[in-house]
């Protein structure tokens, strides 16, 4: 019998911390398996930010930095400029990207710095319990938007993909999600070619990942996953936005 | 090198670069401008890192990432950014992550303006940041001793893993001075820093991690109490003040920086009137120089606490006074400097300045 | 069709259900009779030789409770 799968070693063995069936944990694998297969484990620095997240620093098994609400990009940045060939990377959730964070990571992508941003989007603050995200989805009831979000009140979701495509420095961004085995294959292949354009120094790479929030969704698991497909989706295009290596090869 | 004329916001960046900086992270503010325009030519020319940030709020927190990684790195700004400043100053602090700040203040408060102010003394010694913290704060009075505090900050910093603040005003950012950079630096015992995210390839079998999370109540405690430890240390190791005419004078003023290079004239003034007043001029803001107070002759009339600011070091002066003399209160604020005579008036009329 | 083994780090269980119901063969459930420390039920395998080791269940575990070894 040979091992097909099994915990990676790109995760200490602490157990997570997220609630059960939230698909951080997924994501963190993902993001484990890919340092360990192109062997820069030991050279990764992981920027764990605030939100549910807050905790990956005792998860991601290298050296790692927690860094204030919003500011995962700046600090990535302190980092990559005096040590360029380290592996720094930094896990976000929407509210401290997308809200708090969106200048942040705007100008990172736009300096071009070699970094890779794991950007978890669920539409939803967890960490403070279910509060309204700027990607919140119209008609979705947060305990901030009780009603339902509306554009007239909060404005439209912001497509964090849609926008950073038009950012010059962005080599690599995808968006992709977790919801079932064949998402969860190419979530992987997305996260590990972010981690392989940086290893090449080719610039800002960002994956944004569906993800779900069963708690504050008020949903179980399985049924979570259901409306990632359902609602998240059509709202939130899968793709590939740029692939500056790809656009290499074509030219 | 031989003396050079030099305006002290580029002596601030030169005596960095002495001091071994690695990285500079900043954004613009007046009026501290040349620190950054003068870093940016020569760290980078010199293969050093210099990133104008796209807000004081990132540089900082460029500062704790690289600060973090290992490298002796550095910030400047004024007033308004400082102020931007503290949400990654905690941190750094609460993570023990050694850095270098300038501060060049600037009359506030809001926007306020750009004239030479010390209204930013809280600011430095109490912090804008949230939590137990300190920072070890220096107030140089000249642009020489800007430069040798400039040079052993980033010793300091890597020393007691601490934030080293150095903390001027517009004057002396904007001056020029003939000075001397290459007086040593006090020799310090600094440890290799094990404790660097740097990647696990350069410390097998441990995971660095810079952090302030501590959501145990009792381990948040635990460090609480470790930090006031090392505050201790500092307070009984780096204090730095200077006495100036302290034989048997009839009045002592209390003033650092700037304002303490206009009470040196109101003193020579005094003298020729036949007043004796001496002078304690605090370097470190923190730790503050108590124990120049007990040096204060019993007789002495009383303490004239003079500030570019409505009454902030007044606060320490009272406590390091403990109640023992009338402690009286001279200050100018908004960019407004004093000439000499009008201490000179503040000192024969102590009583009406004496705070109740 | 090549077998499957699993193994289960049944302590890390959150009971989320994910790998029952992303399980192509339809051979994983909850046991609702056994808990685990942290007071969940922990999921086993019905019909063990039905197991075609794709692992798509592993995959979709959260906690990495699962793991799948192959006979070729």
């Amino acid at each position: 019998m040979t091992v097909k799968y099994e915990k990676t070693k790109g995760l200490t063995d602490k157990p997570l911390s997220y609630c059960p069936g939230c698909t951080h944990g997924i994501v963190h694998k993902l993001v484990g398996e890919s340092l360990v297969e192109l062997d820069i484990l030991d050279r990764a620095i992981a920027i764990a930010s605030v939100g549910c997240s807050v905790f990956s620093y005792q998860f991601f098994n290298c050296d790692a930095q927690q860094a204030p609400h919003g500011r995962a990009c700046a600090e990535a940045t302190g980092i990559k400029r005096v040590l360029p060939d380290n592996i720094v990377f930094t896990y976000q959730g929407d509210g401290d990207l997308a809200s708090i964070g969106i200048a942040e990571t705007i100008h990172a992508a736009n300096r071009g710095e070699n970094i890779t941003v794991i950007f978890i989007n669920n539409a939803i603050y967890g960490m403070t319990g279910g509060q309204m995200a700027p990607t919140s989805l119209i008609g979705q009831k947060t305990t901030t938007s009780q009603d339902g979000r509306n554009q007239a009140d909060h404005g439209n979701p912001i497509k964090i993909s849609e926008m950073f495509k038009t950012i010059e420095g962005v080599a690599y961004l995808e968006r992709v999600a977790v919801n079932n085995p064949k998402n969860v294959i190419r979530a992987k292949k997305a996260i590990k070619k972010a981690f392989k354009y940086q290893k090449e120094k080719r610039g800002f790479t960002m994956i944004e990942v569906l993800s779900s929030c069963p708690v504050n969704w008020g949903m179980k698991p399985v049924d979570a996953l259901k409306w990632i497909e359902s609602d998240m989706i059509p709202n939130y295009p899968l793709g590939v936005f740029k692939d500056k290596g790809a656009d290499d090869e074509k030219n | 090198m031989a003396k050079v004329l030099m305006k002290g916001n580029e002596a601030i960046a030169l005596a960095a670069i002495k001091g071994g900086v690695d990285a500079f992270y900043g954004y613009p503010i007046t009026p501290q401008n040349e620190v950054p325009e003068y870093l940016s030519k020569h760290l980078l020319a010199n293969g050093k890192v210099f990133l104008q940030a796209e807000s004081e709020v990132a540089a900082i927190n460029m500062v704790y990432g690289a600060a973090g990684a290992g490298k002796r790195v550095m910030t400047s700004s004024s007033s308004p950014g400082i102020a931007l400043k503290q949400e990654g100053i905690s941190y750094i602090a609460a993570a023990e992550l050694p850095c270098v700040i300038v501060s060049v203040m600037r009359g506030g408060p809001g926007l306020g303006g750009i004239q030479p102010s010390q209204a930013d003394y809280y600011q430095a010694t109490r912090g804008g940041g949230n939590g137990d913290y300190q920072l070890i704060v220096y107030a140089p009075e000249s642009i020489q001793e800007t430069i040798d505090i400039m040079k052993e900050s980033f010793d300091i910093a890597d020393y007691y893993r601490n934030p080293v603040m150095v903390l001027v005003d517009g004057l002396i950012g904007q001056m020029m001075e003939s000075v001397d950079f290459d007086k040593p630096v006090k020799e310090r015992f600094l440890p290799e820093k094990d404790w660097a995210t740097n990647g696990t390839m350069n410390h097998p079998g441990k995971r660095n991690i810079a952090n302030s999370l501590q959501i145990d109540p009792k381990a948040l405690e635990q460090h609480n109490i470790h930090l006031q430890e090392k505050y201790n240390t500092v307070k009984k190791n780096e204090v730095r003040y200077e006495l100036i005419n302290f034989d048997d004078p009839e009045y002592v003023i209390v003033a650092y920086g700037t304002m303490a290079r206009i009470c040196r004239s109101a003193i020579e003034l005094l003298e020729k009137e036949g007043i004796s007043v001496g002078m304690i001029r605090p370097i470190s803001l923190f730790p503050y120089p108590k124990e120049a107070f007990a040096k204060i002759p019993d007789k002495a009339k009383g303490i004239l606490t003079c500030e570019l600011s409505q009454g902030q070091m007044l606060d320490d002066v009272l406590i390091a006074n403990n109640g023992k003399h009338k402690v009286g209160f001279f200050g100018r604020s908004g960019g407004m400097l004093p000439d000499p005579e009008e201490i000179v008036e503040a000192i024969k009329n102590f009583n009406e300045r004496v705070v109740k | 069709m090549p077998k499957g083994k699993l193994t289960f780090d049944h302590e890390r269980c959150k009971g989320c259900g994910l790998c029952v119901e992303y399980c192509p063969q339809k051979i994983l459930y909850q046991d609702k009779k056994t808990l685990n420390d942290s007071g969940y039920n922990i999921v086993s395998v019905s019909e063990p030789d039905k197991c075609i080791g794709c692992a798509f269940c592993a995959m979709m575990c959260p906690d990495s409770v699962i793991k799948v070894e192959v006979d070729k």
